[in-house]
């Protein structure tokens, strides 16, 4: 057995298992640290099919960003789980029925990768380009064959950030808030007054 | 390949971890002594001087103190996580320097995407924090760990600007090719610093941040916080955060010098200075990018927080966001794009 060969049932095993501890894990913080787990066994995963840009950059946004804001918000949360898994037979079919839909896809996949003749022919593509790094092909494709949905999946994006501000933003009338291009902009005639106070007058 | 030259694979590459380590928790010993003299000189006082020979081995007194003092787990802190925490943030940060060229050809792993690596590693420092806060099952430690995981997200952001940028100008994301990008007849006015001179400050800036380092150790403010998210910690748990602590601060002063001050490469490119190993050029510029750093942290005021995230979100990616498109429109323009 290969190193390689050994790495990936290590990847894979505990990808396989962390992936189980989510949903059986009773703890929520617990099922978002090993989904965390998850992210970085498929980078790991990744790596070793050599396309190291995906795996870094699945480190980078998923783990470094979204599981971060996962995990920011179950912390927060004051949630009863132990009311909340009461209706867990309820659900049970749908769940089921979702399960099948996955699994279904996953077989035509893989069927499809095993009989068509087209999927066959792209790690030939693959291999006649291969002394430009991973990050190079990628770029290649996305900013030349597929550089319109690639600027239309960046601006869905932005609509849906900007859609998201809107809806949760909120002037507050009484609260004070500091301007600071306001506090630099200000000189000292603004701001003082020199006064010569005379003996027995005052101001 | 027969499973001797596996093996023997294995041991060299082991090997030059251990040396690597070795060499790194020395530095590291004598960087946080420097850091408190640093800090003691700014402030007229002396600093620690009593262990050894001008105080040099005070780091490792205190080492030896904190290993054998008995570490305490609060009674409703989770176990579990509480104690993987440190472990966590110290790992991490050491496994960055897997991929950090020293010299030239001095590097364990030479990745393709080395840059991409040490950035991703670096993001998931946040997660010793988040966790320790959270397992300690105390107030404090909790506020911080909010605090850090939006603190820590803001300012990567424009760190993977900054970064962008360089990139551009170096044409790979290896980080030995992007030193021998800035390798020219004119020395040190070659590295990017000088055309990037305004990225430089924003990374600067930013891996303070990224670090928790003053004056953005909102984190760890100990007069809001108690100690932040170390509050409940003490014994072996605290020395691996403050050893990660300081071993993340070296990553950074190490990408600032790979990325903006020529990593290995002599400043003045003519006979004397080119004799220089590279390795001492390296840690040199390292402990220039750690005196900055140590410089901060004696003059600044700490930020509050409503400041420190207007500074990332309002000022930093705004700018960084324009300079990727203008470092990317001059090179286009120009024509000194690297092929």
């Amino acid at each position: 057995m290969s190193v390689a060969a050994a790495f990936f049932y290590l990847f894979a095993g505990v990808l396989v298992a962390s992936a189980f501890m989510v949903i059986a894990s009773r703890n929520p913080v617990h099922s978002v640290l090993f989904l965390i787990l998850c992210f970085v066994n498929a980078a790991g995963l990744f790596i070793l099919i050599g396309a190291e840009f995906l795996g870094l950059i699945l480190i980078v946004v998923y783990v470094g960003a979204v599981a971060v804001l996962f995990l920011f918000v179950v912390m927060m949360l004051d949630v009863d789980f132990v009311e909340l898994r009461q209706g867990f037979l309820q659900y049970l079919p749908i769940g089921v029925l979702i399960g099948v839909i996955f699994l279904a896809e996953l077989v035509l996949v893989v069927g499809s990768w095993a009989t068509s003749s087209t999927i066959a022919t792209v790690p030939a593509i693959a291999e006649a380009t291969s002394h430009l790094t991973n990050t190079q092909q990628l770029g290649r494709v996305l900013y030349t064959e597929y550089v319109y949905f690639f600027e239309a999946a960046g601006m869905v994006l932005l609509v849906a950030m900007i859609g998201a501000i809107v809806l949760t933003l909120r002037h507050k009338p009484n609260v004070k808030r500091q301007n600071i291009s306001d506090q630099v902009a200000r000189t000292p005639e603004q701001a003082m007054e020199v006064v010569k106070v005379r003996p027995g007058q005052g101001i | 390949m027969t499973w001797q030259d596996t093996l023997l694979k294995v041991a060299i590459i082991v090997g030059q971890s251990l040396a690597l380590l070795v060499a790194l928790l020395v530095f590291i010993a004598y960087i946080l002594l420097a850091d408190r003299k640093i800090w003691a000189a700014v402030q007229l006082r002396r600093g620690p001087n009593v262990v050894g020979p001008l105080g040099l081995f005070q780091s490792f007194a205190d080492l030896l103190k904190f290993v054998l003092k008995e570490p305490v787990v609060p009674s409703g802190a989770n176990k579990a996580l509480f104690l993987l925490a440190p472990l966590v943030t110290c790992v991490l940060a050491l496994a960055a320097w897997v991929a950090v060229p020293i010299a030239d050809g001095w590097v364990i792993a030479d990745l393709n995407v080395g840059i991409l690596y040490i950035f991703a590693i670096s993001s998931l420092g946040v997660y010793g924090i988040i966790m320790a806060g959270w397992a300690s099952n105390s107030k404090y430690p909790f506020l911080a760990a909010l605090r850090s995981a939006a603190q820590m997200v803001s300012y990567e952001v424009s760190i993977g600007f900054v970064i962008i940028t360089v990139l551009m100008c170096a044409g790979s994301q290896n980080l030995s090719r992007i030193v021998e990008a800035q390798d020219g007849p004119l020395g040190l006015l070659n590295w990017y610093f000088l055309p990037l001179l305004p990225m430089f400050v924003i990374f600067f800036v930013s891996a303070l941040a990224e670090t928790n380092r003053p004056p953005f150790d909102l984190v760890e403010a100990e007069s809001e916080l108690v100690a932040g998210f170390m509050t409940e910690y003490g014994s072996t748990p605290y020395l691996l955060f403050m050893l990660g602590e300081y071993v993340a601060i070296m990553t950074m002063c190490a990408m600032g010098t790979i990325l903006f001050l020529g990593g290995w490469l002599s400043p003045l490119p003519f006979a004397p200075f080119t004799w220089v190993p590279g390795l001492v050029w390296f840690v040199l510029k390292l402990c220039f990018m750690f005196f900055l750093f140590a410089m901060a942290k004696a003059m600044v005021p700490r930020y509050r927080y409503d400041q420190l995230m207007r500074l990332g979100w309002k000022v930093f990616l705004p700018i960084s966001l324009v300079a990727v498109v203008v470092v990317a429109g001059v090179l286009h323009f120009t024509g000194t794009a690297p092929r």
